[in-house]
């Protein structure tokens, strides 16, 4: 009898620290995998820096810097909307719009019956240029949580609205000056595109801004913990009173004025607007949320981790050019690392649950050798180690 | 209820040796065990009951050995053979299948499409051979039910004819060994008659059955051998002929009624809600009502029951009262105020829903204990624009007290806790509102035994606290013992309103009956 107990105890002991010495196996590829999209930009950063004396330079990081700020000012936008579980496939259109209303408007308003021309200041064009995306984004929320249209075809659907906006106004021209005119006081356009305030140009630093805005929002406020839950669980949250709908809603008016705000930059960069601008943008977009580790189910993902997607897609091109790779193999390795990134993501989801009950096995075991009832794995310290900051988002973001 | 037909005079020989064998079968959710150490034999032509409360974990091992789900540890052995299914459709190629709880239909399909899908009779093997189906088809509908023909669209048929319908696609396979998890949880006594005729027939021909419900009565009429599960173990197994009622019961819930139900000493206050002739549309078929004419009153301090079975309505009056569905006539009163508007006013009055499916409408598995409590009333701890977090968590933690969930602390994610902290978590989030009317859906679905007693016990000190509670049940025991008053609620009409002291087993039961009776008619 006495024997008998002493070995089960044995066996015990030992089926519990062999699950124990897994959970910590599991919990040392866990954090390779949280930090996956910071190793890729690494690995790219060394990779590229050992190919080309050019790449790894002050001047050259912050050009490239540049235009991965064009894509995280639209990559934050449509993060917005992936945690909400939704797309948003219109932003490479509200580019092209923006940068044309933008033209539009510094070329002069005709105000036809007074048959004098008005020139707004460049601030009020900033401003419309970004109302302009937000009514797009407004229509958008308003056919997803009204009329029930899948986000996919809303969006799709706007993709082309927004585009064929910008071709009637431009009449499918380019606006191939934005400088304004000193005589009509509408200079300064250029500025936004070219400043540099403190040694940066204007484009990152609206980058920082709006991603320490969006980060703030999503961990502070409210609207950012509703927007986690819309995108976890809709009817849970709606059956908590949240108001879901307009959750929603304003996730495409922020999307479309993160557009609207890259397509200023975008025109004024080049001091010209084509109504082409921003093609297919809204692809680069969704590849840097997803890079950056959130799901396109909704619920989970983050500021940092949509920002370093959005690098690793800006310096794996930039880099691909300064290495004189052809465009053609450009696409195609853009298109393998989206892939990538997104079995990588998978198989973190399936290596958390594995983690959850192979830690809750060892609660079972050491329970067996106790003799004990406990069933609660939360006083064993299993929920601990499965406690994964990519589970909570608000603690990450 | 039924007189089962003599049992076969097999059941008093020596056993013939088990079909399908569960052999130490242990299997872990996310951080929940489910099961611990299962073992269960099922013999030849027998009829095998599994008793358990909701959550002891029967359905987990019905659908380990169905192959829908692969035990942790531990294995399943048929014909005295170790078998790994790798999916339910191999182990009905093997002879296993089951009816599930959830019925698995495609309304957009006819019956007879539901009948053969993922099995289809062909010519050739390309083709569809549309005649054999419908002949095979119409033969075993016949055999359940003379009125049910194979082209109509399964979504226009009641729950109780879709419920036989996922029977006949059971019949189909030829199975060998049969599991049926809550087969009559929608269907009329006649019906259920029917059902057990069917039963009979087959293990004279040799098929073993597995049959779960929550029909003790009736499940016990059925049985030859019966095994009772309790949180996740198997506490007992007998042959059905040395066994009883209260020694199921006794079983089931391993200790007295008096531990698990907390003392009542109701002390009903003025009226908190007043439902005045309320009828819901079912959402899944508007042309019919859900819910139909249903009046009643409940003061503050009052804790009432709803009993009533699947397809009862029982979710459709509480989602109507909570705002997420609307009514087509009647009217809602709360201490006196008419309630109208969305969930998110009627939060803000003091009428507040724990839902039933907490998987889907309850919890939010991306968030932590933490953001899953604090999410209804996150607006309380505002300050400026930001929420202030300070505040929060000193309310979330004082809450994860109140309501007694052990977790490791707020930040645990919320798929680490068993079904029972779940619930209490969801109820925590509910009572985070301030609510002076608590609506309950089967507060005790899916969790064990001691969470039970703890969802129990909260639920009366809310009574206590002078917050009006209504919560629903389809369980007889809970029924009998819970509430100081029940509504029976059957096929959306309000049968009776009983004081706690009228409330007895046989007349729960005649209640049920009767009205299931006028309908099958």
């Amino acid at each position: 009898m006495t024997d008998t107990l002493t070995h089960d105890h044995a066996t015990a002991a030992r089926r519990h620290r062999q699950a124990a010495a897994e959970a910590r196996r599991l919990k040392t590829l866990n954090a390779i995998f949280e930090l996956r999209a910071f190793i890729a930009l690494g690995v790219l950063i060394v990779v590229f820096s050992l190919l080309s004396d050019s790449f790894l330079t002050v001047d050259n990081l912050i050009t490239m810097t540049k235009h991965v700020a064009i894509n995280a000012v639209l990559a934050l936008g449509m993060l917005l909307v992936i945690l909400k579980g939704g797309i948003d496939l219109s932003v490479g259109s509200i580019v092209g719009l923006s940068g044309v209303v933008a033209g539009e408007l510094l070329q002069g308003v005709h105000l036809g019956s007074f048959g004098v021309i008005a020139y707004p200041p460049v601030w009020a064009v900033v401003v419309l240029c970004i109302a302009v995306g937000t009514l797009v984004g407004t229509v958008n929320g308003i056919l997803v949580t009204r009329f029930n249209v899948a986000p996919f075809i809303a969006t799709l659907g706007m993709l082309y609205v927004a585009r064929g906006a910008a071709l009637l106004i431009s009449n499918g021209a380019t606006y191939p000056d934005l400088a304004g005119d000193p005589a009509t006081g509408n200079t300064g356009f250029g500025w936004i595109g070219s400043g540099r305030p403190l040694g940066l140009p204007v484009a990152i630093w609206i980058m920082i801004i709006l991603a320490a805005a969006v980060a703030l929002l999503l961990r502070s406020t409210p609207f950012g913990r509703w927007l986690y839950a819309t995108g976890g669980n809709e009817r849970a949250t709606e059956l908590t009173g949240v108001p879901v709908r307009r959750v929603k809603t304003v996730v495409y008016m922020v999307s479309g004025a993160c557009a609207a705000m890259a397509g200023v930059i975008i025109a004024s960069e080049l001091t010209s607007a084509a109504p082409q601008a921003g093609d297919s943008y809204e692809l680069n977009a969704i590849a840097a949320v997803v890079i950056g580790g959130a799901a396109l189910s909704g619920g989970r993902g983050n500021v940092r981790g949509t920002l370093v997607g959005a690098f690793v897609i800006g310096f794996l091109a930039d880099g691909l050019v300064i290495l004189g790779v052809s465009t053609f193999w450009q696409i195609f390795i853009k298109g393998t690392v989206i892939v990538v990134a997104v079995i990588l993501d998978q198989s973190q989801q399936r290596f958390q649950r594995r983690r959850a009950t192979v830690s809750a096995v060892a609660v079972a075991t050491t329970d067996g050798a106790a003799g004990a009832a406990a069933e609660e794995p939360a006083e064993a310290g299993g929920p601990r180690e499965a406690d994964d900051p990519a589970d909570a988002p608000a603690k990450t973001t | 209820m039924t007189t089962a037909p003599e049992r076969p005079a097999a059941a008093a020989t020596a056993p013939a040796p088990p079909v399908l064998r569960a052999v130490d079968v242990t299997k872990v959710y996310g951080g929940t065990q489910a099961l611990k150490g299962v073992s269960l034999d099922i013999a030849p032509g027998r009829v095998t009951v599994l008793f358990g409360e909701n959550g002891a974990g029967k359905s987990t091992l019905m659908k380990i050995l169905s192959g829908v789900e692969q035990p942790t540890t531990g294995r399943v052995e048929l014909d005295g053979r170790p078998v790994v299914f790798g999916s339910a459709r191999e182990a009905a190629d093997l002879g296993v299948s089951i009816i599930h709880q959830e019925l698995s239909l495609c309304p957009n399909l006819n019956i007879q499409d539901n009948l053969f899908l993922g099995r289809e009779r062909t010519r050739g093997g390309v083709l569809l051979d549309g005649s054999a189906e419908r002949s095979l088809a119409a033969a075993v509908l016949r055999r359940l039910d003379g009125t049910l023909d194979p082209g109509l669209p399964v979504g226009d048929l009641r729950l109780g004819q879709q419920q036989l319908v996922e029977i006949a696609r059971a019949l189909l396979q030829d199975a060998r060994i049969l599991i049926m998890d809550e087969p009559t949880s929608a269907l009329s006594a006649p019906e259920v008659e029917v059902l057990f005729q069917v039963i009979r027939e087959l293990t004279a021909e040799g098929v073993a059955i597995i049959y779960i419900s929550h029909h003790l009565e009736e499940a016990l009429d059925i049985a030859d051998d019966v095994a009772v599960l309790r949180d996740g173990a198997m506490v007992a197994t007998a042959a059905a002929a040395d066994v009883d009622l209260a020694w199921v019961v006794r079983t089931m819930v391993g200790r007295e009624q008096d531990d698990l139900f907390p003392e009542r000493d109701p002390h009903p206050g003025p009226v908190a809600l007043e439902v005045d002739g309320l009828s819901v549309a079912d959402p899944a078929n508007p042309d019919r009502l859900a819910v139909d004419d249903v009046s009643f009153t409940i003061r503050a301090g009052e804790t009432v029951g709803i009993y009533g079975l699947m397809g009862s309505g029982r979710t459709e009056l509480l989602e109507c009262l909570a705002g997420r569905l609307a009514a087509v006539a009647g009217q809602v009163r709360l201490h006196g105020e008419p309630v109208t508007g969305s969930i998110r006013q009627r939060i803000g009055a003091g009428l507040v829903l724990v839902p039933e499916d907490r998987q889907r409408d309850g919890l939010v598995q991306t968030m932590s204990v933490g953001q899953n409590l604090s999410l209804a009333a996150l607006t309380r701890f505002l300050r400026g624009l930001l929420v202030n977090r300070g505040a929060e968590r000193a309310a979330v933690t004082s809450m994860i007290g109140d309501v007694t969930v052990k977790a490791a602390g707020p930040d645990a994610p919320i798929g680490s806790l068993s079904g029972g902290n779940q619930q209490k978590v969801v109820i925590g989030r509910a009572l985070m509102t301030d609510p002076r009317v608590l609506l309950l859906d089967e507060p005790s679905r899916g969790v064990d035994v001691a969470a039970k007693a703890d969802v129990f016990e909260l639920m009366a000190r809310q009574a206590e606290r002078g917050l009006a509670v209504l919560f629903t049940t389809s369980e007889t025991e809970e029924a009998l013992n819970i509430p100081d008053r029940l509504l029976v609620l059957v096929r959306g009409r309000l049968v009776a309103d009983l004081r706690a002291g009228e409330i007895t087993r046989d007349r729960l039961m005649s209640l049920a009956d009767g009205a299931d009776l006028q309908q099958g008619a």
